[in-house]
């Protein structure tokens, strides 16, 4: 039977008129990454802030690694850490007084919190800088430390809220193969992001956020497929046989085209990624047009984004048209 | 309980190192009263005169005692709002350590600064002249009320930054919120010297009952009036610290439960 690190059933938070979470219901198997996705405002942030004791609700219920949010904190607090946008580190200690402040705080006795900061110093890089103030360090190093701190005690379930907002991409790689290696070693993540990217590389499961209501969930996969799946893109040489290329197109896939004059592309979901390739190209040859570039096009989680929620994920809430053409540019 | 006690000392170890890893603002703190009684002692001092006599120094210095202690309410609001600003207090809130190490911690560390303050306060008096006059024993009562008004102060100070959360705004308006009351009190001039509205909101002062009070244990000059306050100084001395806790500690608890609102 599975067991479920997270369960959150009908959430709602209001701050005055404001809904900041509606009815946000999650279920986070054991041992999994699930991504919370959703532009700045959709309510990511509430609904950590609550599942990790900071913040109350209004209605629903919440519990993680087995004990209810608002009735056992100190049981769930004992068995989580949170890693946040901005690094939640004492700016004057230095990054090995910090590690030690909170081994303290976890009940490890002084020798044994000395010996886990050593340790974690080491293996996040930051053993060069363990005597500098945190304040001095890069962003990269702060969060760095952040997450060392998260990991003083292994925690059951981790909550990573915007983990790798403002860092460099070498940065983000670093923070990104630290929590695949956590995971590897049974921790459930619940991560939020704004990047779907992100989503993508890390999370078994993502929930859509947007305006306090999860929008759709399901594996990166699935909610890939919710935009149609995956298309061949054709760029023709000469624009003017781009209506012809489109109707040899549409014979042989059965689904009309999407034209893009301007740069001479069409665009046509496909089922059969490899055979429909293969027809493809085929035909065109047959007919005599003259192609010029020809590929697969997977979909993006950035699509499914837009079109489930209508806007992008780091936009502001513009709706950005009702068409997936908008991003093939 | 143990958890508490042993949390509040992990939270106090960590506000003492940050007194060692950033001491310029201790400097600032050591080295405001000493210009007071620099500047009060020997500038002004030399025009100021002592309700029923005696020297204007060693008048002055229980009173720059006392204004030492207000002035950690800087030192105080702006630590914790520093706190709240920076997402540390969420580690700590997450972390299933006991809540009240944050204020216990912060209460006590401050304490101990004050002491640090006092001593260095107490030799820069002992060289320009003051003393004590009766005695050890009473000397120590009178420190052991300044520690008193101290905590009152510190209690003041974490709900102060509780209430404004930006440790720069905080910063701003400790010090035009604390100087009146140095300025409306028996700190630098006896009340009875003052006009009589003044001079009854000075007695009647917080502050000034310490600083009488601890003239009287110290045994220095300006111990004057009839009035009841001034009468009645060591009684006051107490009430006015216990009161001041009694009402800004529980503000404080509640303010800082709200922050899970």
């Amino acid at each position: 039977m599975t067991t479920f690190e997270v369960v959150a059933e009908g959430l709602g938070k209001r701050y005055g008129p404001t809904r900041a979470l509606d009815t946000f219901d999650l279920t986070v198997p054991a041992g999994t990454v699930h991504g919370l996705l959703g532009p700045n405002g959709a309510g990511k942030t509430t609904a950590v802030r609550i599942l990790t004791t900071l913040l109350r609700f209004d209605t629903g219920r919440a519990s993680v690694a087995g004990y209810d949010v608002l009735r056992r904190p100190d049981e769930v607090r004992a068995r989580i850490a949170l890693t946040g946008q901005y690094a939640a580190v004492d700016e004057i200690l230095s990054g090995r007084q910090n590690l030690e402040l909170f081994g303290r705080l976890f009940r490890l006795s002084s020798r044994e919190a000395r010996r886990r900061a050593a340790e974690l110093l080491e293996r996040f890089g930051l053993d060069e800088a363990a005597g500098r103030s945190a304040g001095e360090y890069s962003g990269g190093m702060r969060r760095r430390l952040d997450l060392a701190a998260s990991l003083i005690r292994t925690p059951r379930v981790l909550f990573l809220d915007e983990p790798t907002t403002g860092l460099d991409p070498r940065s983000r790689n670093q923070v990104w193969d630290l929590v695949r290696g956590l995971v590897a070693d049974g921790t459930t993540v619940l991560l939020t992001t704004q990047y779907l990217e992100e989503a993508d590389q890390l999370a078994d499961r993502i929930s859509v956020i947007d305006a306090g209501r999860v929008v759709a969930e399901g594996s990166p996969d699935q909610l890939k497929a919710m935009t149609g799946g995956d298309r061949i893109e054709v760029v023709v040489r000469d624009a003017a046989e781009l209506a012809h290329a489109g109707r040899i197109v549409a014979a042989i896939c059965g689904a009309q085209p999407e034209l893009d004059p301007t740069v001479r592309r069409l665009s046509v979901p496909v089922l059969d990624r490899v055979a429909g390739l293969v027809d493809v190209v085929r035909g065109l040859d047959d007919a005599g047009v003259a192609v010029e570039d020809v590929g697969l096009r997977r979909a993006t989680l950035d699509e499914a984004f837009l079109h489930l929620t209508g806007h992008r994920p780091d936009d502001t809430r513009e709706p950005v048209g009702a068409g997936r053409k908008a991003d093939l540019a | 309980m143990s958890t508490a006690i042993t949390d509040g000392w992990t939270m106090t170890r960590r506000n003492m190192t940050h007194v060692v890893r950033a001491p310029e603002e201790l400097i600032l703190y050591f080295s405001l009263p000493i210009m007071f009684v620099l500047v009060f002692g020997y500038v002004f001092g030399s025009g100021m005169q002592v309700s029923g006599g005696g020297s204007y120094r060693e008048f002055l210095l229980p009173g720059v005692f006392v204004m030492t202690m207000l002035y950690g309410l800087g030192a105080t609001a702006t630590g914790v709002a520093q706190d709240l600003s920076r997402g540390v207090v969420d580690r700590f809130r997450s972390m299933p350590m006991a809540r009240s190490a944050l204020m216990t911690g912060r209460s006590t560390a401050d304490l101990l600064r004050a002491l640090l303050e006092m001593s260095t306060l107490l030799i820069c008096g002992l060289l320009v002249g003051w003393q004590w006059r009766q005695g050890v024993g009473r000397a120590l009562l009178a420190v052991g009320l300044l520690l008193l008004l101290r905590i009152a102060i510190t209690w003041v100070g974490i709900y102060l930054a509780l209430l404004v959360r930006n440790p720069e705004t905080v910063g701003v308006i400790v010090f035009p919120a604390a100087f009146p009351f140095t300025a409306i009190s028996n700190v630098f001039v006896s009340p009875e010297l003052m006009p009589s509205i003044i001079g009854t909101i000075s007695e009647w002062n917080p502050l000034s009952a310490t600083v009488a009070a601890i003239r009287e244990l110290f045994g220095n000059p300006g111990l004057g009036g009839d009035s009841w306050p001034a009468e009645h100084a060591m009684l006051l001395a107490v009430l006015w610290p216990v009161l001041l806790i009694a009402t800004f500690a529980p503000l404080a608890v509640r303010r800082y439960q709200r922050l899970s609102r």
